[in-house]
């Protein structure tokens, strides 16, 4: 009985656990941005050409303003980095209070009552 | 360098707009080969890690006592223009993780379902969601060698497909191929909503 009690507390440090403790880790255990939600495709751009470290800055913030000094959607981020997506936005949203880097959001197709994006598209396919 | 100015914040006036595109299907339908084909660099991966119920994913106390998971989803970018960046999105293939699709679906100007004649049944719940969520999207029929061919019509009846979705063949991993896929979903989609405004 005791033995079963055990491995039920032990059981999320299985293999499974492994993608979790990590990110969460870099986070310091937050699982929401400060500010912000990011979108997938919110592209970011740094304000700064590069930051010192600062308290409350991890290497991961360091990082993600030296790969957005080109502009990068939220996802290229987090697949550059190697990083979940939500731990992605707990960075950015820290970045964002600080001023260091800058968001677009996406263009919302539903809604919009031009049609200049989608033949945009269209005419930019075809010159591919 | 390619980023030789110092004066960042006027850059603001042309940061681009993105948009994005969803490639759906089953397993193996070649959802991540159409994303590469036609991308400016190899597909590149992202993950979210989601607790078994995948919702209210605000607090992780308490996070040992919920199995996780992890959905990869793999994309690509196509710079259309100084102002407009387009993303190809494929879809975490299980059923069980649709919520993720909720996110990726939302803003999305159409979906792409990658039908594999060998196993066609595998894109239903794709059409179903992309139906149901009135998102506008084709079905292109990727002709993988070996497999019967099948006319356009027999696909259509055989995925009961509202007769004005598109059905098309497609060679996943021609460039050529995938960019007219795309093509043909954002005149579909332009021309919806064309008609919704008319009715509208």
């Amino acid at each position: 009985m005791a033995v079963k009690g055990k491995s039920a507390d032990h059981q999320w440090v299985d293999d499974h656990a492994g993608p979790v403790v990590r990110p969460y880790a870099v986070t310091g255990g937050r699982a929401r941005p400060v500010t912000g939600t990011f979108d997938l495709i919110s592209l970011v751009t740094a304000t700064r050409r590069d930051v010192s470290p600062e308290p409350g800055l991890g290497p991961e913030h360091l990082a993600i303003v030296g790969l957005c000094q080109r502009m990068q959607s939220v996802a290229e981020i987090a697949a550059h980095l190697d990083l979940p997506v939500g731990t992605v936005r707990v960075l950015l949203g820290d970045l964002v209070a600080r001023n260091l880097v800058q968001i677009r959001e996406p263009h919302r197709a539903v809604g919009v009552s031009d049609h200049s994006i989608f033949e945009a598209v269209i005419h930019g396919l075809r010159a591919l | 360098m390619d980023y030789g100015h110092s004066e960042r914040p006027s850059e603001a006036a042309i940061l681009p707009t993105a948009i994005k595109i969803l490639v759906a299907g089953g397993f193996g339908a070649g959802k991540t080969t159409l994303v590469g084909a036609v991308s400016e660099t190899r597909p590149l991966r992202t993950e979210e890690v989601l607790t078994e119920s995948g919702v209210g994913i605000d607090d992780i106390s308490g996070v040992e006592a919920k199995r996780t998971t992890t959905v990869a989803m793999d994309f690509g970018r196509i710079t259309i223009s100084d102002d407009l960046v387009l993303y190809l999105f494929g879809t975490p293939g299980q059923d069980r993780f649709w919520f993720v699709w909720d996110e990726l679906a939302l803003g999305a100007i159409g979906a792409v379902v990658l039908a594999d004649t060998r196993r066609l049944a595998d894109c239903f719940p794709s059409i179903d969601y992309f139906e149901e969520r009135d998102t506008p999207f084709l079905v292109a029929v990727n002709c993988f060698e070996g497999a019967r061919q099948y006319r356009l019509d027999e696909v259509q009846a055989a995925l009961n497909l509202d007769p004005e979705v598109p059905v098309l063949l497609c060679d996943a991993r021609r460039r050529e191929s995938a960019k007219e896929v795309l093509i043909s979903l954002v005149e579909h989609a332009l021309k919806l909503r064309e008609a919704r405004r008319r009715v509208g």
